[in-house]
């Protein structure tokens, strides 16, 4: 659809779901740093995670200036309450064990690629400009989630038994991903198969069971999330709140 | 725009990534133009990030600044595009060479294969052998990963085909 057929507010919606799931994702995976079972691990996850917040940045800094109200990135990302995010529920739930991260990371990575995909040839050019940067850097994500899903599956019967724990648990969460929205710049529900092609034959490998579709809790689009962004929030936000205009 | 003869062009291009210091940002790929207006003499440098998180981006923006006002051009502005997607193979010969001299395995082509390139063999920096193995995809810095040489030993950072 042409961007300009769009309302404004329908756009900057669209917008900010894209950024909200980058920029809870890498707060979720910036909690590991100095926690990762190995260190390589943690220099992983800090790189990924800035490789998502550097996405949030520009797709953040794009919304502001679509509303025109004058709110930058900061006051996008800090100045927010958990009601106006738009991120789905997925990135939003806590790390738990390591498979339960990975479980995350290789669902969100799994949808990224192809919606930056997808993205990279929509009319919004700006979008797609940030889409073409965000696509090359997931890869790695959908990479690196991918060998630890086999690794972990594949891996010792206590591994085994975490990793199908933590599929089962996220996979109700990836509903929500492709709920369909004929006004985005790329509609979600096209994006399953694609999706489901990329997850279920490391699952496969893996030795891991895919899960049945079932229950699907939704409503992070909406801006109704689980009680875990609000201290999501506290804990990214409060230094900015307690010192506004702060400087390192 | 000028060209790379062009004294405002020779400035820029003397900048060097914070994170890789052998290398200028012109070896990188990353300048892509500079341009002088032709009423106010003001000049504008394009620039296109590595990384979109890439925290050397800020860094290298003040150094463009400094760099032009220290050559006779204050107030220089820096404009960040994203398309095309920067990509290693827009690293010059001179600045693979640098890379391979300082202990850093340049990459290989980035193709477009699959959806991560694949690396067939790094050899090592420092005593050139073939028998290298990957520790870590993710390395000290958003666009390199971490090997081990086989032969002599020594872990270095290979800058991967992106």
């Amino acid at each position: 659809m042409n961007p300009t057929d769009v309302p404004t507010q329908t756009r900057l919606d669209h917008l900010l779901g894209l950024a909200d799931d980058a920029l809870v994702a890498a707060q979720r995976l910036g909690e590991w740093v100095a926690a990762a079972p190995e260190l390589e691990e943690d220099v992983a996850l800090a790189n990924i995670a800035l490789d998502q917040l550097g996405a949030a940045r520009l797709l953040l800094t794009y919304a502001g200036e679509l509303e025109g109200a004058g709110r930058d990135e900061d006051a996008l990302a800090y100045l927010r309450d958990d009601r106006e995010f738009r991120n789905a529920l997925l990135v939003e739930l806590p790390n738990g064990d390591f498979a339960v991260t990975m479980a995350k990371l290789l669902f969100v990575s799994a949808y990224q690629l192809p919606l930056y995909t997808a993205l990279t040839g929509c009319t919004d050019e700006r979008l797609a400009a940030i889409a073409g940067k965000a696509r090359k850097e997931v890869a790695y994500h959908l990479d690196h989630a991918s060998l630890w899903t086999v690794r972990l599956g594949d891996g010792t019967e206590e591994s085994h038994r975490r990793m199908q724990a933590a599929v089962d648990e996220i996979w109700p969460y990836t509903h929500e991903l492709f709920t369909p929205d004929p006004a985005a710049p790329v509609d979600p529900a096209g994006l399953r198969d694609a999706f489901l092609a990329a997850v279920e034959p490391v699952l496969a490998t893996a030795t891991l069971d895919r899960p049945a579709d079932g229950w699907a809790p939704s409503g992070g689009r909406s801006g109704l999330h689980t009680e875990h962004l609000s201290y999501l929030l506290a804990e990214m936000q409060v230094l900015h709140r307690a010192h506004p205009g702060a400087r390192w | 725009m000028t060209t790379r003869t062009d004294p405002t062009w020779r400035a820029a291009a003397s900048v060097v990534d914070p994170e890789l210091r052998v290398l200028t940002i012109e070896d990188l790929g990353v300048l892509r133009e500079v341009a002088t207006d032709r009423d106010s003499g003001r000049v504008t440098v394009t620039i296109t990030p590595t990384y979109t998180g890439c925290p050397a981006m800020d860094v290298i923006r003040d150094d463009i600044r400094a760099a032009l006002a220290a050559a006779g051009h204050p107030g220089a502005e820096v404009v960040t595009v994203y398309a095309p997607a920067w990509s290693t193979d827009w690293i010059s010969e001179t600045g693979r060479a640098k890379l391979a001299a300082a202990g850093i395995a340049p990459p290989g082509p980035a193709g477009t294969t699959g959806p991560v390139p694949l690396t067939l063999s790094v050899r090592c920096p420092l005593c050139g052998a073939a028998d290298t193995e990957q520790v870590s995809r993710f390395g000290s810095t958003a666009c390199k990963s971490l090997w081990r040489c086989r032969a002599c030993r020594e872990p270095f950072d290979h800058l991967r085909a992106f």
